[in-house]
Formats: structure tokens, C-alpha cells, sequence
């Protein structure tokens, strides 16, 4: 055992047990951050604390909540909303925080993918990424489901449903998941189960390893540039601080980040007070119902794409229905990403501007997945439906093209 | 300034997938409607002048008293609740107010032609008569005597009201309240029965469809919901914005602490801002 002697105060004290200052060396003080970046590398600060209004406002948001189909929207729409004394806060802020960490995470992913951020090592990293986006996925769906007004119900019934569509096994897992042959109380009580503590749990175990599968392969740069980190973290100690590529995590990159923070909270608060329609759907105000069916059912904004890949097939091919179709497509859609690492045949670590091809098809992608998203929600009638279909085999003939499109750069040389 | 330009794609793309799933998409499947319109333009305008005093006399024979009660003359409805559901579907609201909130032209229209003032014509006809029989008149000029019978009403009308109370005169017949502990004064059954569906409770209406929809809804409930059963009620201006303002401090009843706090606590995320960047600016003169 270590020697202890009197400690000199509070910090020594607690460094001689837990090796305090020799921690914050580690995660903070000498930890190197390339100095050539832009703000789209303070989505990750960003995220983590849209995580942390979600845990915060969602701990007081379950001292009043009701997971119970005859008391859920009664205890959120009248006992948060008008009871609890500022409960309607919590509420907001944990509706808008959802949609917009939705938003930053897709900001986050295509910063990664424009810049390479995913293979040469940091694959671990991409991986651990797309699993948390799987899983706030489920977070986001089953949260959504909670109110249990109209759009809970029926977005629940839909993609619950969808499970039918797997081979063999279908209808049984359907009912395994809803715990009763509808959506019902069994329902809601178990996605409130998986809410608030399976799912928060594996949350917050992933994003470790996400943080951790960051530290080996160090953080990518502007110009993907290949740095020696200890040689140049060694010049930053030494004084040479504007030759040196590199900085530490706290205070320099921080202090960054926590102006780009400071300016997309402004953002975030006059959503939260002023604009929140669009993260709090007004039909999910009304209660579940399961004698009316509302006229339009659409997911939430950001499950839009894969959702419009789903209906862009409407029509059978030979003997396969425009259903197993689409759901082969969905999922698809929800792998895909999963593997990009492996898709992208380019072994050089560049920005998307220094790879011909794959520049262009980076924004195909981005305009292909807007498209997707916007006639995700429109009803599916007349040319929306046609648009969706080329949409939707657009996206996969994109993926089934960039290994090839990867490999002819690679060929080709960048710029 | 590479920074600037890679913040103006973030902001184009998010505002163009925004405005693609908010705006747009709401205006595609929300097709406009015509605006409310309170002069009730279908059911022309009244042509004759009013006597309250004769229409006292008018109103007494012409039998409304049958079935409904005014009970600021000191008339209680003539049946209980129980009774009058299970006689109309529906118990006859109180008049004591109907010269206060509904328009003028439409008590005129609605008391010659209930059903077709109301707008419910698709579901009443010669075989399933309205509950509210249509007033043909004690003899003399019909329009007059109907003129005389609004008179009266107004009249007799208060002249202050607040929004419960027009919400009680002309909804909670049909209407619950929840949030204010307001329910129904017609059996649920009868009720369902007679409209064919449960009309719904009303207490979150402002978040689940808004004031602009409300507006319009109100004022003539085919315009957006074609078909359905509800009654065209026949607010007048003032009437229907009590109520609408009723709907919204039940169900958005935090609004004004909402709308107090929200500059405040931008304001100190605005200032919060400033000082990281100052903050950011002194740490990294030192590294450029
Ligand atoms: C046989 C019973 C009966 C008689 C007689 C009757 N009413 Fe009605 N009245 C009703 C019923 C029932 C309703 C509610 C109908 C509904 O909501 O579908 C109603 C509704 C009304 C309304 C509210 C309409 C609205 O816009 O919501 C007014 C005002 C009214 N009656 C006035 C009168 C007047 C004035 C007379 C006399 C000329 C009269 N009623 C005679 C049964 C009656
Ligand atoms: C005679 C019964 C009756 C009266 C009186 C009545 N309503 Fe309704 N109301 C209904 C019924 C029935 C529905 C359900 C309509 C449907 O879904 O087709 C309804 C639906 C509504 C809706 C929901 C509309 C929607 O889009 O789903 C609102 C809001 C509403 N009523 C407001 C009012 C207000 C405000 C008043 C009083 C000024 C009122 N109603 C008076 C029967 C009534």
C-alpha cells in the first residue's frame, strides 16, 4: 500500500487515494486535441450536454409520471404540464432536447463521414457511434410512446407491427415485444421499463466506450493530417505553443466548445419557450384512441428516411409484396451505416473535398437522405409516392456503389 | 471565414429539412380553409326590427320553455338531465345567455330551421327529425315574431360574461372540461348515441390543435371536419374568443409564466455565450 502522509488539504488529501491529479492530467490537462479544427468537432460537447438536460429533466419527470394507460396523459399533461410546479419546463425541455440531440447527431455523423473520421483505426469509434444512434433510436421511440396520446398509440401499433414482416418468426415476436396481442397496458409498461433504465443504462456504458475508443486513435483534423501527438504535445509543453499542432482538451479546446455550446443554447432555449411544435407534435396532445385512426401517421422527424424507405417500395415485385420489400430495404437502411467502415475501400484517411468521387457522392447522399426525410411525412399519394420510390433506391444503389467509388479514388489518387 | 461558410451549409440544410417536415408538410396535409366567418353570410341577415316586450309574450307561447330552461327569469328547465338526455340525446342548454353569444342572424335562422342553421342537415330529414322542432310561427308574420323572440333574448342577456360561462351555455352540453373539473350535463350513453360518436374532452384541445384551428372549427365544424356530427354553434366574435381563450388557460395554463421566464433565462444564455467567447478569444491569442 501506498505511503500516506498528513495531506496539505482537500486535493491532496484526495489525490493520495484516488490519484486525483494524475486523473486530470489524463482526461483533461494532457489530453491533445489537433488545433486544426472547426466548430462541427464541438458537436460532441454538444451532445453530451443535451444528454445531460435529458437525464436531468427526465429523473424529475419520473417523480410524476404514470406508466398506467388510463393515468399516463392525464399525469404528463396535467400533473407535469399544470401541477408540478414548473413541471411544464421539464417537459419541454426534455421534448425539444430529444428532437434537437437527434439533430446534432446527425451533424456529428456526417462531420465523421465527410472527414474520414471512421477507418484507419478509428473504427471503434464509428462503431460505438452508430450503436448509440441505434439505441437513442429505441430511447427516442419508446419515449415518444410514454403521453400515450394519439401518436403514441399509433406510431407503436405501426412499427411494432413491422416486426410481423420477419420471416417465420414474425407475429410471434410481435406479440412477444407488445406483451399482449394489441398495444396495450402491457406495452406501455415495458417500453417505460426500457425508457428509464435499460436503455439510459446502455446509453451511458456506450458513450464511455465511445469516449474511451476516442483516446488510442486521437481525434481526426480538418486536413486529416497524420500528427505525432507526443512529439507535438511535447512542443505545446515546452512553450511552443503556436507551432505546436496540437492543444489539450481543458482549457483550450473547452473553452471552444463552450462558446459553440453558449450559442446553440441560445438556440435551444427559444425552442424550448417559443417553438416546440415540431418536437412536441400537437396530435400527440390528444389522447390514445383506439377506435379512431388519425388521418395522417408519421414518425417523428428524424426516423423519417428509413421510414420513407419502408413505403417507398409500394408495389410487389413478382411474388414478393411491396411490404417485405420495403422492410427488407428498412433494414437495410438501418445497417448500412453500421458497416460504412468497411464500405469505403479509400485506406487514406481525407476530407471529401481532396476525394473526387466520393465528394460527389457525399452530398448525393445528404440530398438524398433530405428528400427521403421530407416526403417521409407527406401523405403518399400521386407523385410523392414516385418520388419516394426513386428516393428510396437511390439511397441503396448509393451504398451498393461506394465501395466501388471508394476504391476508383484510392486508384486515382487524391488531390 | 471557412468556418462561416461550413455554419451557412449547417443552417441551409437544417433549415431546408425543417421547412420540409414542419411548414410544408403541414400545409399538405392540412389543406386552407376559408377563414371564420361570423356574419354567417349563408343565412342572410335579419330583416326586421325587434320588439323585446312582444317577443317576452312570443316566447312564452312559442313553447321553448317546453324543453329549455331560462333561469335568469326564473325559469328552471323544465326537465333534470337525466330526463331531457334521455328525451333528446341531449339536454337543451339554458337560454339565460343565447342573446349574449349567438349571432343575431343565427338564432333567427336557427330557431325557423334548427337543423339547418346547425348544419346537421346530413344527419336529420323528414323520417329523423331534429330535437329542436322548428318554430312555424303563432299566426301572425313569422320573420317578425322570430325578430321579437331574438329581441327578447337579448334583452334579457347579460351583459358581461366570462369564458366558462359561455362554455357552460354553449359546449358542456355536449363537452367535458376535465381540467377544470367540467363535465357533460348529458348522459354519456344518450349522448354517444345521438351524436354517434363521444364528443371528446376539451381540455387539451389549445396544445392538440391550436387557435388558429379552433377559430375555424368552431365557427363551422363541416369546414374541417366535413361529415361530423357537431352542430355548427353559432358563437359570435366575442363569444367564441372567450371560449377559445377558456380552452387555452385550461390547457395551456402555465403559458404566462412560460412566456415570462423564456427571455430570461435566452438572456443569460446570451451572456453566457459572450463571456466563453471572450474566454475562448484570450486562451487561443496565445496559440494563433
Ligand atoms: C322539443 C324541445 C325543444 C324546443 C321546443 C326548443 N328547443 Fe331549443 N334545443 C333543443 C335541443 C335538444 C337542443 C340541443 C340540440 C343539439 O345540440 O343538437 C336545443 C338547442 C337550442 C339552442 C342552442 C343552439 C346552438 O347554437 O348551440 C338554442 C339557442 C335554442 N335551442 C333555442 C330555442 C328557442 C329560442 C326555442 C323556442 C323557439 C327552442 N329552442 C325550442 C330542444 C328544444
Ligand atoms: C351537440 C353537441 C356539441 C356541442 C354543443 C359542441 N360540440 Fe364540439 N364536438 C361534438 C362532437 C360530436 C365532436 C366530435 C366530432 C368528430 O370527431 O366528428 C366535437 C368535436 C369538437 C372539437 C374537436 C375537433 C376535432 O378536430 O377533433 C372541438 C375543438 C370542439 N368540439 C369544440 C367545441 C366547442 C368550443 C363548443 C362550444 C362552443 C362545442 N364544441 C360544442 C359535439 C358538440
Amino acid at each position: 500500500m501506498a505511503h500516506i502522509r498528513k495531506a496539505e488539504g482537500v486535493i491532496d488529501w484526495l489525490d493520495q487515494r484516488l490519484a486525483v491529479k494524475k486523473l486530470a492530467k489524463v482526461m483533461m490537462t494532457e489530453y491533445w486535441i489537433p488545433k486544426d479544427i472547426n466548430f462541427l468537432w464541438a458537436m460532441g460537447v454538444v451532445l453530451v450536454v443535451l444528454l445531460k438536460i435529458l437525464i436531468i429533466s427526465g429523473i424529475f419527470l419520473l417523480m410524476y409520471y404514470k406508466p398506467d394507460v388510463n393515468l399516463a396523459f392525464d399525469s404528463v399533461n396535467y400533473t407535469i404540464m399544470q401541477e408540478v410546479e414548473y413541471g411544464w419546463l421539464w417537459r419541454h425541455l426534455h421534448g425539444v432536447a430529444a428532437s434537437c440531440i437527434f439533430l446534432i447527431i446527425y451533424i456529428h455523423m456526417f462531420t465523421g463521414i465527410y472527414y474520414g473520421s471512421y477507418k484507419q483505426g478509428r473504427e471503434m469509434i464509428w462503431l460505438t457511434g452508430m450503436a448509440l444512434f441505434g439505441i437513442f433510436s429505441a430511447e427516442a421511440f419508446s419515449g415518444y410512446m410514454l403521453p400515450w396520446g394519439q401518436m403514441s398509440y399509433w406510431a407503436a401499433q405501426v412499427i411494432t407491427n413491422l416486426f410481423g414482416g420477419i420471416p417465420f418468426i414474425g407475429s410471434d415476436l410481435v406479440v412477444w415485444i407488445r406483451g399482449d396481442f394489441a398495444v396495450a397496458d402491457a406495452t406501455l409498461t415495458r417500453f417505460f421499463m426500457l425508457h428509464v433504465l435499460l436503455l439510459p443504462l446502455a446509453i451511458i456504458t456506450l458513450v464511455a466506450v465511445h469516449f474511451y475508443a476516442l483516446r488510442i486513435p486521437h481525434v481526426n483534423n480538418q486536413e486529416a493530417e497524420e500528427l505525432d501527438f507526443e512529439a507535438e504535445a511535447k512542443k505545446f509543453q515546452e512553450g511552443k505553443k503556436r507551432e505546436s499542432k496540437v492543444v489539450p482538451f481543458w482549457p483550450v479546446f473547452l473553452s471552444k466548445d463552450f462558446f459553440v455550446v453558449g450559442v446553440f443554447m441560445v438556440l435551444f432555449f427559444y425552442l424550448v419557450f417559443y417553438h416546440y411544435d415540431f418536437a412536441m407534435d400537437p396530435i400527440n396532445f390528444e389522447p390514445a384512441n383506439s377506435m379512431k385512426t388519425p388521418a395522417h401517421i408519421y414518425p417523428e422527424w428524424y426516423f423519417l428516411w428509413s421510414y420513407e424507405v419502408l413505403r417507398g417500395f409500394f408495389f410487389p415485385v413478382g411474388p414478393i409484396a411491396a411490404m417485405d420489400i420495403g422492410l427488407a430495404a428498412f433494414g437495410f437502411a438501418n445497417v448500412i451505416f453500421m458497416i460504412f467502415p468497411f464500405l469505403d475501400r479509400d485506406p487514406k484517411v481525407a476530407p471529401a473535398h481532396r476525394r473526387p468521387r466520393f465528394k460527389i457522392w457525399f452530398w448525393l447522399l445528404l440530398i438524398d437522405m433530405i428528400i427521403l426525410t421530407i416526403f417521409g411525412k407527406l401523405p403518399p399519394l400521386g407523385i410523392n409516392t414516385y418520388i419516394g420510390f426513386v428516393a428510396a433506391i437511390s439511397f441503396i444503389l448509393l451504398f451498393v456503389a461506394l465501395p466501388f467509388i471508394t476504391k476508383k479514388d484510392a486508384l486515382g489518387g487524391t488531390k | 471565414m471557412r468556418e462561416f461558410k461550413i455554419l451557412g451549409v449547417v443552417i441551409f440544410f437544417t433549415l431546408l429539412v425543417y421547412w420540409g417536415v414542419e411548414p410544408f408538410a403541414h400545409s399538405q396535409m392540412h389543406p386552407h380553409v376559408a377563414p371564420a366567418d361570423f356574419t354567417f353570410k349563408d343565412l342572410g341577415t335579419l330583416q326586421k326590427q325587434g320588439d323585446p316586450k312582444t317577443g317576452a309574450d312570443t316566447f312564452m307561447n312559442a313553447g321553448c320553455i317546453g324543453c329549455h330552461g331560462v333561469q335568469s327569469q326564473g325559469m328552471p328547465a323544465p326537465m333534470d338531465n337525466a330526463s331531457a338526455s334521455a328525451s333528446f340525446g341531449v339536454t337543451p342548454p339554458d337560454l339565460s345567455s343565447a342573446g349574449a353569444i349567438y349571432a343575431e342572424n343565427f338564432l333567427a335562422a336557427l330557431i325557423k330551421n334548427p337543423a339547418h342553421a346547425l348544419k346537421v342537415e346530413h344527419k336529420f330529414n323528414e323520417t329523423r327529425q331534429h330535437p329542436m322542432p322548428a318554430f312555424y310561427g303563432l299566426g301572425d308574420d313569422l320573420d317578425q315574431e322570430i325578430a321579437d323572440i331574438v329581441a327578447y333574448l337579448k334583452s334579457i342577456a347579460p351583459k358581461q360574461m366570462n369564458g366558462k360561462e359561455v362554455f357552460v351555455d354553449a359546449c358542456q352540453r355536449c363537452h367535458d372540461m376535465k381540467y377544470d373539473k367540467m363535465y357533460t350535463t348529458s348522459d354519456r350513453e344518450t349522448l354517444a348515441g345521438y351524436m354517434g360518436i363521444n364528443p371528446p374532452d376539451l381540455s387539451m384541445m389549445i396544445r392538440s390543435k391550436g387557435t388558429e384551428y379552433l377559430n375555424i372549427f368552431i365557427n363551422n365544424p363541416q369546414k374541417q371536419l366535413a361529415g361530423t356530427s357537431m352542430p355548427r354553434v353559432g358563437l359570435n366574435e366575442v363569444a367564441q374568443e372567450q371560449v377559445i381563450s377558456y380552452i387555452e388557460e385550461t390547457g395551456d395554463r402555465k403559458k404566462s409564466q412560460r412566456e415570462a421566464i423564456g427571455p430570461k433565462i435566452i438572456g443569460f444564455m446570451l451572456i453566457f455565450a459572450v463571456l466563453a467567447y471572450l474566454w475562448k478569444v484570450k486562451i487561443w491569442r496565445e496559440l494563433h
